[in-house]
């Protein structure tokens, strides 16, 4: 069962050191940037919505899901060539969906992370899709192939990425 | 009241962070393009994080791939060395070649009036990151305004173009790559003259547009900078043409294929400083690559002199045997005096200093025959003198 509903007192509810949450972010927008010049298949990936949704189910508090959502994301968006809000705004709703669902759901194992992550990889990919089309009116084209394989490839890296970051956890 | 705001106080928050994002992205939408003036100070902020660290590991990375390559990892450099000395001098014979067809075109512009735009300054730099998605595509270097970059310089490689420079910072500079969709490049294709402009699609691809529909062009056809963009001045490599299809509203679909790899950057080269002159016909002077050809086989028997009228250059050699080096190679030049003793002078056959009052668009015709490097010598020369002795340019 991979999915299990608890009561809000029976979730655990984690908390980060300072380095922590100002290191891992950094370093995620850090990777981000830097291996797809080497990798280009990197690119992807996402490792600051990983980051994002790792701290949102691991903190379960949905105003600091969002702003650690909309801080990641303005950060990525301010590295790339594009308006800032775009990662912003796909990213805060992120933050708030993952420390929403962490509220009401155990997600600690494997298989809900998986689940976890892919379906809010689909939900980031649908937002930022939303708004660059309505809002910028860039020239996207969704593919649902490519989004499910991204997504797939996102899940796949999250799980093993979550068990690395939940070495900095501290209980609360 | 208070009750309703402390139940729905999250989704008040969430709501108000989203509002606050959509104003900021509909002003910067409002303002047009890509509003990266106004958004400067969180870009500043946000680069001064990450490329620090991009940096030093490019350091690294250089650092240990100098050790490897240059102290362990030697083998085959000999053979490399031989391999790349015998490449010189197969391009050499090329410069001297292409030099003798710049010279011409020196002299046609000169004779319009033509301006020429050339590139005077450049500064090499790093590819140290990336934007980290391929929605946009963007890289940065580890050169900024402190090394005289500035916006809307234009980056090259040795292989052709990349981008153009849209922000700069103290030590860092954010390029947009020419496959970005909202990268524009002014391009010219080399055969057909045809011009058009070179835009990124959403997915890396990079497109020729505006040619119509009724023009010819064949997949294979080099693609080359037109410098209507006043970014990129003209005749840089940009890519070949990989398909041709009907487009939509007249217009020929057409694929690129960039002559830069563009997903593998590590170094290039930012125009810092392109300079426009009129175009000055001055007599390069240079050594043809048939001349050094020539000089550099010595055991090729003596051939009987041809029959004057054949070729220009033959008639030239028939004519006016250079004295003192065995006729070495027919000049070339029916008008230009020998300087007899050398080889190198005989065959360099370049104006000559006692007649500048002669017009000096007369020498290309004679020069080309006898500039391919296939030509055979009619006589070798009796002393061949070393490479090192030629007047040939670096």
């Amino acid at each position: 069962m991979p999915i299990t509903y608890t009561s809000g007192e029976q979730v655990e509810v984690y908390r980060f050191s300072i380095p922590a949450t100002i290191g891992i972010p950094l370093l995620a927008l850090f990777l981000q940037a830097f291996v797809p010049r080497r990798f280009p298949a990197f690119a992807y990936l996402d490792l600051p919505l990983l980051v994002t949704i790792f701290f949102g189910i691991s903190r379960r508090n949905p105003i600091s899901g969002l702003l650690t959502g909309a801080v990641i994301g303005l950060a990525q968006d301010a590295l790339g060539g594009l308006h800032l809000g775009l990662y912003g705004i796909a990213k805060t709703i992120v933050g708030y969906g993952a420390s929403s669902l962490g509220v009401k759901l155990d997600v600690e194992n494997a298989g809900a992370r998986f689940l976890v992550t892919l379906g809010f990889y689909l939900v980031h990919a649908a937002v930022y899709f939303t708004v660059a089309r309505g809002l910028v009116s860039l020239s996207l084209t969704w593919s649902w192939r490519s989004g499910i394989l991204a997504g797939l490839a996102n899940a796949m890296l999250g799980t093993v990425l979550y068990f690395v970051l939940d070495k900095f956890k501290q209980r609360t | 009241m208070e009750s309703v705001l402390g139940r729905y106080r999250n989704l008040i928050i969430l709501v108000g962070v989203l509002f606050l994002q959509v104003l900021g992205l509909a002003v910067q939408v409002k303002r047009g393009g890509n509003d990266t003036e106004n958004t400067r100070l969180i870009r500043i902020w946000a680069v001064g994080a990450i490329t620090p660290f991009e940096r030093v590991l490019v350091w690294i990375e250089n650092g240990t791939g100098n050790i490897w390559h240059n102290y362990f990892y030697l083998r085959g450099v000999r053979v490399e060395n031989r391999q790349l000395k015998e490449q010189i001098e197969q391009m050499r014979l090329e410069q001297v070649r292409l030099n003798e067809d710049a010279a011409q075109a020196h002299r046609l512009q000169a004779l319009l009036a033509f301006k020429e735009q050339f590139i005077s300054k450049t500064v090499a730099a790093q590819v140290i990151g990336s934007s980290g998605t391929d929605l946009s595509r963007i890289v940065y270097i580890d050169k900024g305004s402190d090394a005289g970059v500035s916006r809307d310089m234009a980056v090259i490689t040795a292989d052709g173009i990349v981008g153009k420079v849209m922000l700069v910072y103290h030590s860092v500079s954010q390029v947009l790559l020419m496959n970005d969709q909202s990268s524009g490049v002014g391009v010219i294709l080399e055969k057909s003259r045809l011009q058009g402009v070179l835009k990124g699609t959403p997915n890396g691809e990079v497109t020729l547009e505006r040619v119509m529909s009724d023009e010819q062009v064949t997949p294979g056809e080099t693609v080359l900078t037109s410098g209507g963009d006043q970014i990129f001045p003209k005749g840089l490599p940009v890519g070949t043409v990989t398909k041709v299809g009907t487009g939509k509203d007249l217009f020929l679909s057409i694929k690129v294929k960039p002559a830069a790899n563009l997903s593998k950057l590590e170094e290039v080269l930012v125009l810092v400083e392109k300079q426009q002159r009129e175009a000055t016909a001055e007599d390069l002077g240079h050594t043809r690559a048939a001349d050094i050809l020539a000089q550099r086989l010595p055991s090729v028997p003596d051939k009987p002199a041809q029959p004057a009228g054949s070729t220009a250059g033959a008639a030239a050699g028939s004519a006016q045997p250079a004295s003192g080096t065995n006729g070495a190679k027919p000049t070339g030049t029916a008008t230009g005096p020998k300087t007899a003793g050398t080889p190198g002078a005989a065959a360099t056959g370049s104006k000559p200093p006692a007649s500048p009052d002669k017009p000096a668009e007369a020498q290309p015709a004679q020069a080309k025959p006898s500039a391919k490097p296939s030509t055979q010598p009619s006589t070798p020369p009796a002393t061949p003198k070393p490479a090192a002795d030629q007047d040939i340019p670096d």
